[in-house]
């Protein structure tokens, strides 16, 4: 009964953690995930996906989803 | 259709050369637009020596597919070759392929664009630079 909440790039280097395992709760959103694993808010910039896929903050979190946050992309 | 993301260096014209003699019927195209990218040495007025580049393994796969295939359908195409590295990089090594084969050259043209403009707005893939301070993110992509 878990959330899997992994970071990429800059911002993984930040938190020091490449991925977490969050309790999920009932009508929890993306929102709800990053103040739960981060408890600031989300900067300006920050990118989040949910299960492999964008999505935004409010995008509704069922468990066993993979969810991402991530800076900018710079590919190519 | 080829996707790939290559943790070793590539050699992109051999590959499109490759593609080209084993996968697509002589005559059966009349243009072959490529994009290569490849690390430049310098950056934001630094020289670079290194760098890094990380993806998001599972979702990275999925948006490259998706986008060629929707150059495929919007453009008519006969073929697709999508390469793009990750791991660590050095100045010159190619950085990204992006080959589209078509029955015109308009069609070619443009769905290389697309796919490379594509790629760099939304593909999640990532760079660290190594300067001589240390080492940095890149922060954004330079206009196209």
């Amino acid at each position: 009964m878990s959330v899997h909440v992994k970071y990429f790039a800059s911002l993984r280097q930040q938190l020091g953690v490449e991925s977490v395992e969050l309790a999920h709760r009932r009508d929890m959103t993306v929102a709800d995930v990053w103040q739960a694993v981060s408890r600031q808010p989300p900067p300006c910039n920050l990118l989040c996906a949910c299960n492999l896929q964008y999505t935004d903050f409010k995008q509704a979190v069922a468990d066993g989803d993979e969810v991402a946050f991530f800076p900018p992309v710079t590919g190519g | 259709m080829r996707i790939e993301i290559c943790r070793q260096p590539f050699a992109p014209w051999r590959e499109l050369s490759q593609h080209q003699d084993q996968h697509l019927a002589a005559g059966s195209f009349g243009a072959c637009a490529a994009l290569v990218g490849s690390m430049r040495d310098f950056n934001c007025g630094e020289a670079v020596t290194r760098m890094t580049l990380e993806h998001y393994a599972g979702m990275t796969e999925r948006q490259l597919r998706q986008l060629a295939e929707q150059a495929m359908h919007q453009y008519a195409l006969l073929d697709v070759l999508l390469l793009h590295r990750i791991g660590e990089l050095r100045p010159s090594e190619p950085i990204v392929l992006v080959a589209a084969w078509a029955a015109h050259r308009a069609a070619a043209f443009n769905a290389c664009r697309d796919m490379m403009e594509s790629l760099k707005s939304r593909a999640t893939f990532w760079k660290k630079e190594s300067v001589a301070s240390g080492e940095r993110w890149v922060q954004a992509n330079t206009p196209g």
